[in-house]
């Protein structure tokens, strides 16, 4: 550093410094900084080549499967038999077994995941609180193939003492469980949401006398809305995306039955029946596995493109 | 028509009786799910338990279930998580940092942000089926633990990444401020100080999203992990097996005595899982306490 | 043709030497849209104090981020005009921003010591900027030039976050200190501490006013009346007055000065 003082003051230092008088001008590119720099936004894109190359891939094999068949056949079909023949390709069975397991999923979650969210942010103790919030994390955390044994071993059987006629491999199993699994994401996410209303809305309705069903249904829960309907959304998206709890438990027969007593296939499962079996590569049947996972990422994607959306923009301001 | 006072009481009591059910019917449904927690521990258990012995552990998988055991799954899940830690943990909190502290907030940033958003919303089984046409395809890597652990690394890349960031933004801007006013660079500072004060929160994210990746078994499924496995793994390039894997594979055998070996490989699992969620929950209680 | 007859060469070198330590000249600062500072143009002296007051929301704290670039960091903050330093516009081209702040140090309103050691937290800005000497020596030295050194003596490896709010902005005046700056820049230093505090803090500013050049943004009038050499007095941006701090408060040339001076508003 420079020496310029008042030579009568004490000296503070003798510690030579080299280049006295130094200009403040850059000496030279700073190589570390501009490696590191480099280093670290390679990385972030690798999240962008990740998406491309899932675009991509997805997108290259279901145009080449919509040259052996038609999109016609594909979305409206209502019989999917690629694997044997007479082949056929439409894939609605499918959509409907996602479909059904995905509904009765989210009407058991939903509900039940919203009142648990009322209940820790409005009513439990702080004792509680803490103690139910692990357990929720610990039901998050269960590996999914857990919840296809439980299916098996313990809904299905269960299920059997009430109706009698129930098969090994049903849809009602996989709806109950694959909703066990999601409840745990729609109670944090939408008690996050509750707790984030300010306490002052709270104590405003209660001070015009409003009792606590009240202030919960109609002042808490319409105010932290954003978050709730982004954790039922987000919560739907994972259950249509979910494939070893309903590979176990519902078994791999496709068919557009409304018996929920049945089995059934879904999009991710019939994925996974074709990779586990000796499909040859380059065959139709092969593609029809693209084309599948095609449709299944789309319809997740709009899915959670909506649920951000919601989140960002009905936020309620509260300052 | 205003009410009676008669009537204001009537309407009084039925609004509070509504309120106390209300309540009631919440706290119920709420337990009801620590219940359903203890009632899946317990049949896991009890199934299980029988079959949970050294033999079960250090035996390989067999079609007779007195001989069959873990251990190839247990190993190939170890050589797993340590290739996804070691892939995963640079990538992830560099990128982290990089949106943090060296990116702006213009459109690049939000361009990495949405993806990143958006990649932690898609189905593990689409990572599977990315993995298997680029890592093992493409790469030519085959069905060997270098492609599962790439493929699963990319699939807990978000998770990681999301989780690092809430770590960094909790540094409070001050320390940055007095780095930066003593001359120090921007990664200077962050090596320094950020990264040290972030530490406890991105490896609790770190762990937890490691779990996730321990359970998976869709994306294994899809790069060929195979489901019978009768040796040890021995290097990045092998194929192995993992313990998802394997108990899919004994749940979907018909005979009961297969079932019970995975509740047994299931308490494995839950017991690693357990490790890792205590571990985590460990450090975010004793940083928060030092933060104090 | 020397007026100091008697000194050396190297005495009048510096006695000829620029007063100025750092000039500005037309100075503006904007956020985005937003004009923060209009114009301003004054020149800081070395070896004085120089006080920047006025009422909050007047520009001075962002003036004086200005000065070490700490501007930088803010998304949308643009400087126009001249601040000149060492010979150089600090916003010139080529003008590497962390050199600027190696030899002008800050210390912030909120005490933001590193969750580290007392230590380590004085040590670590001349280690990474190339000290090869003692660091044993450069804490001791600038421990005791900020007045801490005999509190804190018998712990210097215990954590900084331990320390009351009034030792922790010694610290970091300290850790400024110990890297030698030529200009100390203060924002608002004391607002944060204790009365006690607080006049410790204006006494070693005194001590250190002979070795260092310091500029202080404050809130607090009577401490800019009782420390400063220089003052001056900004307004929604604009620098109303800068004179001689004696001036400023006895016989201030502009109304509004006097005006804020005398606490008829702000």
């Amino acid at each position: 550093m420079a020496k310029e003082r008042n030579p009568d003051a004490a000296v503070v230092s003798q510690s030579a410094q080299p280049g006295d008088a130094r200009s403040i001008k850059k000496s030279g590119v700073l190589w570390g900084e501009f490696a590191i720099k480099s280093w670290l936004a390679s990385c972030s894109f690798i999240s962008v080549v990740t998406t491309i190359a899932i675009v991509v891939l997805l997108l290259k094999e279901t145009l080449n499967f919509f040259e052996h068949v038609s999109p016609g056949e594909f979305f409206l079909g209502t019989t999917w038999t690629p694997l044997f023949e007479p082949s056929s390709f439409g894939v609605l069975p499918l959509v409907w077994g996602t479909l059904i397991v995905t509904i009765g999923a989210a009407l058991l979650a939903i509900p039940t995941g919203l009142a648990s969210a009322i209940y820790l942010s409005e009513y439990a103790p702080d004792r509680v609180r803490r103690t139910i919030k692990p357990v929720l994390e610990l039901l998050a955390g269960i590996p999914t193939v857990v919840y296809g044994y439980f299916a098996l071993t313990f809904v299905t059987p269960a299920l059997r003492n009430i109706f009698p006629d129930i098969q090994v491999f049903n849809a009602l199993s996989a709806s109950i469980v694959v909703g066990i699994m999601v409840l745990p994401m729609v109670a944090t996410m939408s008690d996050n949401a509750l707790r984030a209303v300010p306490v002052s809305l709270r104590q405003g309705a209660y001070a015009l006398g409003a009792t606590s069903y009240e202030v919960t249904t109609r002042v808490v829960v319409p105010a932290g809305l954003s978050g709730v309907m982004a954790s039922f959304l987000l919560a739907i998206s994972r259950a249509i995306g979910e494939t070893m709890a309903v590979t176990l438990a519902a078994g791999q027969t496709p068919n557009m039955s409304l018996s929920l007593f049945e089995s059934i296939q879904t999009m991710t499962s019939y994925i996974v029946q074709v990779s586990l079996g000796d499909t040859p590569s380059g065959g139709v049947a092969y593609q029809t596995l693209f084309a599948v996972a095609t449709l299944l990422f789309a319809i997740t994607l709009v899915i959670n493109i909506i649920s951000q959306m919601i989140l960002n923009r009905f936020r309620e301001v509260y300052d | 028509m205003p009410l009676t006072t008669e009537q204001e009481n009537r309407n009084l009591l039925k609004r509070h009786r509504k309120a106390r059910f209300f309540a009631l019917f919440c706290a119920t449904i709420t337990w009801s799910s620590v219940v359903l927690l203890a009632v899946l521990l317990y049949q896991v258990s009890i199934e299980g338990f029988r079959w949970l012995d050294w033999q079960f552990i250090s035996s390989f998988p067999s079609r007779f279930p007195e001989r069959a055991g873990i251990k190839s799954a247990l190993v190939g899940t170890i050589w797993l998580i340590s290739l996804v830690a070691l892939i995963s943990i640079p990538v992830g909190v560099s990128t982290a940092l990089y949106l943090e502290e060296f990116a702006g907030n213009g459109k690049i940033s939000k361009i990495i942000e949405v993806n990143i958003a958006n990649l932690a919303g898609v189905p593990s089984i689409v990572y599977g089926i990315l993995g298997l046409a680029i890592f093992v395809r493409f790469f030519a890597l085959e069905r060997s633990l270098i492609s599962g652990a790439l493929t699963m690394s990319l699939l807990i890349l978000p998770v990681i990444i999301i989780a690092s960031r809430e770590a960094i933004k909790t540094v409070p801007q001050g320390i940055r401020n007095a780095a930066y006013s003593l001359g120090a660079t921007k990664w200077q500072t962050t090596w320094a100080h950020v990264l040290p004060a972030s530490f406890p929160g991105i490896m609790t994210g770190v762990i937890l999203a490691l779990s996730r990746a321990i359970g998976e078994t869709a994306p294994l499924i899809m790069i060929g992990a195979m489901t019978f496995v009768a040796f040890l793994p021995e290097g990045p390039m092998d194929s192995f097996t993992a313990m998802p894997i394997q108990i899919y594979n004994w749940v979907s055998r018909p005979q009961e005595e297969f079932h019970q070996l995975a509740a047994a490989g299931i308490i494995v699992l839950l017991a690693v899982l357990l490790i890792m969620n205590a571990t985590a929950i460990f450090i975010r209680n004793r940083t928060e306490r030092r933060m104090k | 043709m020397s007026q100091f007859p008697d000194s050396t060469l190297a005495e009048q070198n510096l006695q000829m030497s620029k007063k100025s330590v750092l000039e500005l000249r037309n100075v503006n600062i904007f956020y985005s849209d937003n004009q923060a500072v209009n114009d301003v143009s004054f020149n800081i002296r070395r070896n004085k104090i120089t006080a920047i007051i006025g009422p909050s929301g007047c520009g001075k704290s962002t003036l004086l981020r200005s000065l070490n670039r700490m501007n930088d960091f803010v998304d949308g903050a643009r400087v126009e005009g001249e601040l000149i330093f060492a010979d150089e516009n600090l916003y010139g081209s080529g003008v590497d921003a962390v050199e600027v702040r190696r030899r002008i140090g800050m210390v912030f309103q909120k005490p933001n010591p590193f969750p580290k050691s007392i230590y380590n937290n004085i040590s670590w800005g001349p280690l990474i900027n190339g000290y090869k000497d003692s660091t044993d020596e450069l804490v001791e030295r600038s421990l005791k030039q900020a007045a801490l050194w005999e509190e804190v003596k018998d712990r210097l490896h215990e954590s900084a976050l331990n320390l009351s709010g009034g030792q922790q902005q010694r610290l970091c005046i300290a850790r400024a200190l110990a890297m030698e700056p030529e200009v100390l820049l203060m924002d608002e230093p004391c607002s944060a501490l204790d009365p006690i505090s607080t006049a410790r803090i204006e006494d070693l500013l005194f001590e250190l006013k002979s070795s260092y050049t310091i500029v202080i943004v404050t809130h607090n009038m009577q401490q800019a009346a009782r420390i400063s050499d220089y003052t001056a007095f900004m307004e929604m941006g604009d620098l109303i007055e800068f004179n001689v701090t004696k001036k400023i408060f006895t016989r201030p040339a502009m109304k509004r000065t006097e005006e804020y001076v005398t606490g008829r508003f702000g």
